[in-house]
């Protein structure tokens, strides 16, 4: 007998890891999508330096201008949240205290996301164009 | 007594035997490159642009709030102490962003050669800093137009 896994775990390919690539190219997905979403960040960011409220409110009642920024929190948030997830699992090896910070920093990536969709919808409906 | 897991030389097993097996070094032990600073700056940009997330969102449910609360968020910006933070989170997005570029060129099979990486790390650095600086300008001039 050459090897001690089953025909099925075989096929399956997984390994020791259980898991798959998911983690892998769903920060690959998030990056590639963050490359033209960010430059468009910091493009229309930069041109309402200085600029009053109601400007800026008046730039996010542009629908594209709304889902493009939509996109563009999903993408940073969820690209974050593994990031920081990698750099958790490599530096800290007590398991409690790993899982502890991968939950709080997916607490915080939720939190932010969901005050900054209440945030975008506001300006997005509630002001007059 | 705790064995020293880093240290060479030889360690006495449950055998009995003293064994010198060859372990490889720490950290500290291997010159800086330009490969691994871009590495290690490419985590640390990414965790600088986590804390900039935070201010992203108080940007935004500020300008959601009101003139009011706008104007402090504005205030605290244009303070010397928001601007330097506005000028590194900038100059991290630049990095990352180029950084993560060549990332991705990777995972498509390119670059890999020893050369390649040296060039391609240094011109990371090189054009994230001057993207930056380019886009920090463009910042203040946006804000004299305004005459704010």
């Amino acid at each position: 007998m050459s090897t001690f896994r089953t025909p099925l775990r075989r096929i399956e390919g997984l390994g020791a890891a259980k898991t798959g690539t998911t983690h892998f190219l769903r920060q690959r997905l998030t990056a590639v999508a963050l490359v033209p979403l960010s430059v468009w960040f910091v493009a229309s960011a930069l041109a309402y330096v200085g600029a009053e409220q109601g400007a800026v409110a008046a730039f996010f009642a542009e629908p594209l201008n709304a889902i493009l920024m939509a996109l563009f929190l999903l993408a940073a948030l969820y690209h974050m949240s593994l990031g920081l997830q990698v750099i958790i699992e490599d530096y800290v090896h007590q398991e409690g205290l790993k899982l502890a910070y991968i939950v709080l920093v997916r607490f915080v990536a939720w939190g932010t996301g969901a005050a900054c969709g209440y945030a975008l919808v506001k300006l997005a409906l509630g002001t007059p164009i | 007594m705790d064995e020293e897991p880093h240290s060479p030389g030889p360690s006495i097993r449950s055998s009995g035997r003293v064994q010198t097996r060859p372990l490889s070094p720490h950290l500290q032990i291997y010159g800086w490159s330009i490969t691994m600073a871009a590495s290690i700056t490419h985590r640390a940009t990414g965790m600088a642009l986590s804390g900039g997330v935070l201010l992203l969102a108080w940007w935004l449910i500020a300008a959601a709030t009101g003139a009011e609360a706008y104007a402090v968020f504005v205030r605290v910006a244009a303070h010397p102490v928001g601007q330097i933070v506005l000028f590194g989170l900038l100059w991290s997005l630049a990095f990352h962003l180029l950084n993560g570029i060549r990332h991705l060129a990777w995972d498509l099979g390119y670059g890999f050669k020893v050369s390649t990486t040296r060039l391609t790390g240094a011109l990371v650095y090189l054009f994230s800093v001057l993207l930056a600086a380019a886009a920090f300008a463009v910042g203040i001039m946006v804000r004299q137009g305004l005459g704010v």
